[in-house]
């Protein structure tokens, strides 16, 4: 059998060669699985993959001055920002031009707020410019006419944020992500007083992981005794530990705020028993405090599930072997069962870190000033404040940061000792 | 044995139940010498792994005592009992080598590095597995696997090792050659072992003595040959080997012999082992390779049957007969190639003597 194919071609029956038969028929194979999950795949692209990658993109897309003030932008080019003085009429005739188009079209007042991110007043400026620009001499020399209207058109200031942000694309977003600044003299951290996403993501790494460590210490041991019950008594308790699952996330969150707070239940009884005075009643909600419990709660089956699942592979004559073997119950335990459950702990921690770090509910109901995350000021900046490409560049940055972590954790734990069943 | 430096073990009247209603182990005494190589057989069920586990110190006696070397240890917690112990899967640490797994009981009994790795080699080459120090568990066969377990057990110098089912999960010809292996290390170390197993072949061809277990007692204590010579009851006698019943009543007792009346009126002279008087209702057991085909008038036994069916083995042939009703009555017949020829269908004679039929406790 096996020695014909020593020095002769393979083929098959009408003589074609075998192997390339063989690959045709795997790659049909192939397109009839694609096919198969082509809909899906169509279905996420679309309403997945793709806004995300839009959004993404928003944190870098800055074509809202080129596309609104064309002439202006093209004029600019030639000006030295760092001459110290105003350009001259020529940029103003241009910026006359591009602003009449703009007005009419009513699009002068989105730039405004656009650039207002960057410096406060621009938008009033572009407010106020747009209601005199068609009241303009065209005979006139615009400069001053611009200057009369607005004094901050004299200003070299508003100048240089608008050459600076003429380019359709800007690390703008991402400077002040990272709670920096371009100036003049080139790119400087806030003032101290002016940070506040460096802060922000700090809390949000050390709640997480804050968060995360209690899951495992809490978790751990429920997870132990659900694997070690006989079947009847431990999917009884299975529920309890799903029950949370399926209550709504802003009940559990506002029952919370019921027992955490300073007239809820837990202070009540702990005057009642005469722990705390009542004036020293404790403060558990609208702080660091607030968000560590109540997203513990609620994070918590995402570590029993996965620890229970690979616990109950690990079979109890393990620890029986150790102990003939002569290892004591804490040696049997933290020898030879300990070690076989760390892939359990490696999935429950990477799962409630992930979830934890871009949580936004909970946070935003008990976390008060000192609590809330850095996804709670995305989502300000998504639904109230509007500044999208902040809101993108701080998402892009979480991201990286989820993945920078995903790979330290493949480096020190390895991706292959994480079991979810 | 002469070299021995095994440990004596003795089951007082040891009950156990679980649910505090019935008994899985009622009432066990059993001595065991030290060096002997002690097998508890049975079906599952019969309480035989009970037995093991409260010697191991994982589940406690409800009742009676257990002694090791004389000292009670009921109330001593197994890692303090020093009992080497193969579970059916060997439970090998998968977190660790091999090396690791064999150098684990030593370590936590305070043992020195070089200690430990002289020994943990010492242990690996007993098993002839030297170079396989450095392997996981998982990266070796089942049968390398069934020795790490073996040598894990043994290395830190236990006088008594139990083994629980070690090969079930072996094929059956590695099973044969660690049956050897096993038996082996125990006659060139001396220590006691007490063996687990359902599997009969394993139990006569390794053990001193075998304890076959049935409903939660033990029904015969005795060697090998004993046994399957001289099996004290029905259950033994169809537990161990293959074997013909015939059920009959007692219609006359002589000593040590009895004449049986089968339930179609043959009469036969058997052992009398298990019945006491006329009138009692008895099997007579028959081993199938007792039996003859060259019949002579001086035989004890005699009996007509039909041959129905005939199956060839090679080294023998086994005959279905039907002799005295019983039409599962089988006879192997040890092929010498000679020119003899059965026929399906055929009336012979048969017979055996006295001493091969044993008159046994009825089977309801």
């Amino acid at each position: 059998m096996s020695d014909t194919t020593a020095g002769q071609v393979l083929t098959t029956k009408d003589g074609k060669p075998l192997k390339a038969a063989l690959a045709r028929a795997l790659r049909r194979e192939k397109l009839r699985s694609l096919a198969l999950i082509a809909p899906l795949l169509i279905f996420v692209l679309l309403t997945f993959v793709a806004p995300i990658l839009d959004m993404l993109f928003r944190s870098v897309e800055n074509s809202i001055v080129e596309d609104t003030l064309p002439r202006t932008v093209v004029a600019l080019r030639v000006w030295d920002p760092k001459s110290g003085e105003v350009p001259d009429e020529e940029v103003f005739a241009a910026l006359y031009g591009d602003l009449l188009v703009a007005v009419e079209e009513k699009k002068h007042t989105r730039l405004g707020s656009r650039l207002n991110y960057e410096e406060s007043g621009i938008s009033s400026l572009f407010r106020k410019t747009g209601r005199r620009v068609n009241r303009m001499d065209e005979a006139a020399p615009f400069k001053e006419q611009f200057i009369d209207a607005d004094d901050k058109w004299g200003d070299v200031g508003t100048w240089q944020v608008l050459r600076q942000f003429a380019p359709p694309y800007t690390d703008g977003y991402f400077l002040s992500a990272f709670d920096a600044q371009r100036t003049s003299d080139g790119i400087e951290m806030k003032p101290e007083d002016e940070r506040i996403y460096m802060l922000l993501f700090g809390r949000t790494l050390f709640l997480s992981i804050v968060i995360t460590v209690s899951c495992l210490l809490l978790g751990y041991p429920i997870a132990f005794l659900l694997a070690a019950l006989p079947l009847r008594t431990s999917n009884l308790l299975m529920i309890l530990v799903l029950l949370p699952f399926w209550t709504s996330l802003l009940v559990r969150t506002s029952a919370w705020k019921v027992l955490l707070q300073q007239q809820g239940v837990i202070n009540d009884f702990l005057v009642w028993t005469g722990l705390i005075s009542d004036a020293s009643r404790l403060v558990m909600i609208n702080n660091q405090t607030g968000t560590i419990i109540a997203m513990t709660h609620i994070l918590l089956p995402f570590m029993i599930l996965p620890l229970y699942s690979v616990m109950k592979t690990i079979s109890p004559t393990y620890v029986r072997a150790a102990k003939s073997l002569g290892a004591n119950d804490w040696t049997a335990f933290w020898r030879v069962y300990f070690p076989q459950s760390v892939p359990g702990i490696g999935a429950g921690a990477v799962l409630v870190f992930i979830l934890s770090i871009g949580y936004y509910i909970t946070p935003e109901l008990v976390g008060g000033t000192s609590g809330i995350f850095i996804s709670n000021r995305i989502a300000y900046h998504i639904s109230s404040s509007l500044n999208w490409g902040l809101a993108a560049a701080l998402g892009t940055l979480l991201l990286v940061a989820v993945m920078v972590l995903f790979v330290v954790y493949d480096k020190i734990v390895g991706i292959d000792n994480v079991k979810l069943g | 044995m002469a070299n021995t430096r095994g440990a004596a073990v003795k089951y007082d009247g040891v009950q156990k139940s679980y649910d505090g209603e019935t008994l899985v182990v009622k009432n066990l005494n059993l001595d065991i010498p030290p060096g002997e190589f002690l097998t508890m057989l049975g079906p599952s069920g019969s309480g035989k792994t009970t037995c093991l586990m409260m010697l191991a110190g994982f589940e406690p006696a409800t009742h009676g005592e257990i002694f090791l070397n004389d000292r009670p240890i009921n109330n001593v917690p197994p890692h303090k009992r020093g009992i080497g112990m193969v579970f059916q899967n060997y439970a090998l640490f998968p977190h660790m080598t091999v090396a690791e797994n064999l150098a684990f009981p030593l370590q936590v009994r305070g043992v020195g590095k070089a200690e430990q790795s002289e020994k943990v080699q010492r242990a690996l080459e007993m098993v002839e597995l030297g170079a396989f120090g450095n392997r996981r568990p998982a990266q070796l066969s089942g049968g390398q696997q069934q020795r790490v377990a073996v040598a894990r057990a043994l290395v830190f110098d236990p006088e008594l090792v139990l083994m629980d089912e070690p090969l079930g999960a072996l094929d059956k010809q590695l099973r044969e050659q660690m049956q050897y292996e096993i038996k082996h290390i125990h006659e060139n170390l001396g220590v006691t072992v007490v063996y687990v197993t359902h599997d009969q072949t394993e139990a006569l061809t390794m053990s001193d003595r075998v304890a076959v277990f049935n409903d939660g007692i033990i029904q015969q204590l005795s060697t090998p040959d004993d046994l399957y010579e001289d099996p004290q009851n029905s259950f033994v006698a169809q537990f161990i080997g293959e074997n013909n019943k015939l059920s009959g009543k007692v219609i006359g007792v002589q000593g040590e012999e009895c004449l049986v009346e089968l339930d179609d009126g043959t009469q036969l002279k058997a052992d009398r082992v298990n019945v006491s008087d006329v009138g009692d209702k008895t099997t007579v057991s028959l081993r199938p390779e007792r039996v003859e085909f060259d019949t002579n008038t001086s035989m004890d036994n005699l009996v007509n049957g039909q041959i129905e069916e005939l199956i060839y083995l090679g080294d023998h042939i086994r005959v279905r007969m039907n002799v005295a009703g019983n039409s599962e009555f089988i006879v192997k017949v040890r092929n010498r190639g000679e020119k003899r020829k059965l026929n399906v269908g055929e009336t012979v004679q048969v017979g055996w003597a006295l001493n091969d039929c044993k008159a046994l406790d009825a089977v309801v």
